[in-house]
């Protein structure tokens, strides 16, 4: 009886074959699930777009005979794309450095402990997580020119009315997408350089406080080197999401007055989604992959030089 | 003289680093309470020229007319589209995690590979995706939207998981396979409960990216599973706003990832910043 008990338990104890097979091959299987849906949903639409790019399917005609590099030669003549690719460049060139600066200027303020400091922080990051395209209907009923604050606010300033469209008048339509963009985004630089600030070693800041090296000259021989690794991790996480933004620009102006606003994203959706232009699409979206990889590629070899 | 004089210096330090600290919070809060407190408004009071900046008293008509009208059932899309896509890339991208992280399989090449695919620009692949779905019918439906976003946020969970799952001490499993477990015993048993907190903070995040995805939901649904964030642009147009259901909207749409993120506040550095920044 506890002979066969104890035989019971070493029967169960040992792995069945099948078992031992699950297990010498565990580290592929539980890998499969993953890479099979990042293969079906990643890779092979992209494959498939390729193909549709060298073919000639409009929202008309149905045209799957191979054209060669037709759709390609035509994005070089399309002003509108380069335009639309000159607006993405602007507002990343002006709201990066921006947020990066805003971020920098609220980590400062808040890098040494006070307390109710966590309270703070909890609520300034707020922005940062709300959805894109709520910031942006936020922001749009902000700037509204007769129901809106901000027009009061300058009203009240200025001591006179001010009429402003700001999602409208082409003056003006730039400021209001920066303005909703490093409102939303400074709050995500401010955390990430407010964790990298407070890991900076003490020691190094105390000695040259003794020295009695300047404000400027520590950030620049010890602050700055510290804290470089993460400043370029955010730069390239935002930088990757200015390129290709969408969301609050759809909210705001929707691309407008005219496509002043449009970006790259804009142009792509116009494109593939209200004229059909179902093969140039494909087109346009192997160009904004090649340039985006090449970008990242630089940024990456740039960011390992630097280490 | 000087030691009396230092603690007034300090104290006058921190009255001003209070007041600078109010004033960014509040520019940066203005914003949120404007939407809250346009969702409280009549129409009388969102329509009044000059602005009112306090509601003459809270009322929540506006939202029970996005009750009445059915609108609320976008928020329902969003949860169940957010909610299921986020569980099944957690399940899903943990164990690829641990075969990344304790295996080293497919080595570096891999898991860069993982992490490139969330480089892409959404715009490159929602076109390419749009023409497969609509041959296989799958647009404007639950299934396709949640395999979308599982797939979006896959290399974002294996990502982080890795990062988490390498933190945890080898030794602590090799012996508990001494003991006798096996690989399954030791991933649920050893690992599971040492990465938990970085598993309940990936997974608000994942589900955070979902929830305020817009351009994927504005191409892929139509009529059937509109997720909140195409609902509200539905709400846009030329100068006829519908301002209340805006802000109700918005306010509705917000509150989950707002209680959200306040509970994972000790991840969110680390969450954000894909794993770089270990706050």
């Amino acid at each position: 009886m506890t002979l066969s008990a104890s035989l019971n338990a070493a029967e169960q104890r040992r792995p069945s074959r099948f078992g031992r097979m699950l297990e010498e091959r565990l580290p592929y299987l539980i890998v499969a699930p993953a890479i099979l849906i990042l293969l079906l949903v990643g890779l092979f639409p992209l494959i498939y777009s390729l193909i549709v790019s060298f073919q000639r399917i409009t929202m008309t005609e149905n045209d799957t005979s191979l054209v060669g590099l037709l759709n390609y030669s035509e994005l070089f003549r399309d002003t509108r794309l380069w335009a639309s690719l000159g607006h993405t460049a602007i507002i990343t060139a002006i709201a990066l450095p921006l947020e990066l600066l805003v971020g920098f200027l609220m980590a400062q303020l808040f890098i040494d402990r006070m307390p109710g400091r966590q309270i703070f922080v909890a609520l300034l990051v707020l922005p940062t997580v709300i959805s894109p395209i709520v910031a942006g209907a936020t922001w749009r009923l902000m700037f509204d020119v007769r129901f809106g604050p901000i027009g009061q606010i300058l009203s009240f300033f200025a001591g006179e009315p001010v009429r402003i469209l700001w999602t409208v008048n082409p003056a003006y339509v730039y400021p209001a997408i920066i303005i909703c963009e490093v409102w939303q985004w400074s709050p995500f630089m401010f955390l990430l350089l407010l964790a990298a600030l407070s890991n900076v070693d003490q020691s190094q800041l105390e000695a040259a406080e003794i020295d009695g090296a300047s404000y400027l000259r520590v950030l620049r021989a010890i602050v700055l080197p510290a804290i470089a690794p993460v400043i370029a991790v955010a730069c390239l996480i935002r930088g990757l999401d200015l390129v290709r933004i969408f969301d609050i620009i759809w909210a705001l102006t929707e691309g407008g007055p005219g496509s002043m606003t449009e970006t790259v994203s804009l142009y792509t959706y116009v494109q593939g989604f209200s004229q059909f232009e179902t093969s140039y699409t494909a087109a346009i979206s192997f160009l904004v992959i090649a340039l985006l990889t090449v970008i990242t590629t630089l940024v990456l070899k740039r960011m390992e030089l630097a280490r | 003289m000087r030691i009396g004089r230092l603690p007034a210096r300090k104290a006058r330090i921190l009255a001003v680093r209070y007041v600078g600290a109010g004033i960014v919070t509040l520019l940066f809060l203005f914003p949120v309470y404007w939407l809250f407190m346009i969702s409280f408004k009549t129409p009388d009071e969102i329509y009044h020229v000059p602005p009112l900046w306090i509601p003459g008293q809270i009322q929540f008509s506006n939202y029970y007319v996005l009750f009445k009208d059915g609108d609320v059932l976008a928020i329902l899309n969003s949860l169940i589209v957010a909610g299921v896509s986020s569980g099944v890339a957690i399940v899903l991208g943990t164990l690829c995690a641990y075969s990344l992280a304790r295996f080293g399989t497919g080595g570096e090449n891999l898991a860069m590979w993982i992490i490139s695919q969330r480089m892409i620009p959404p715009i490159a692949v929602v076109f390419p995706i749009f023409l497969i779905y609509v041959y296989f019918g799958l647009v404007d439906g639950y299934f396709g939207l949640i395999l979308l976003y599982t797939a979006f946020n896959l290399p974002y969970v294996i990502w982080m998981m890795r990062g988490y799952i390498v933190d945890v001490p080898l030794e602590l499993e090799e012996s508990a396979l001494v003991d006798g477990l096996n690989r399954w015993e030791v991933i649920w048993k050893v690992v599971f409960p040492m990465v938990r907190p970085g598993l309940m903070a990936t997974s608000v995040f994942t589900f955070v990216f979902a929830w305020n995805d817009f351009l994927f939901a504005l191409v892929l649904t139509r009529t059937e599973v509109i997720t909140f964030p195409v609902m509200l642009t539905h709400y846009f147009g030329g100068q006829s706003n519908f301002w209340a259901k805006i802000a109700a909207m918005s306010v509705l749409g917000t509150l989950p990832i707002f209680v959200a993120v306040s509970v994972m506040q000790r991840y969110l550095v680390r969450g954000i910043s894909l794993g770089a920044v270990k706050g």
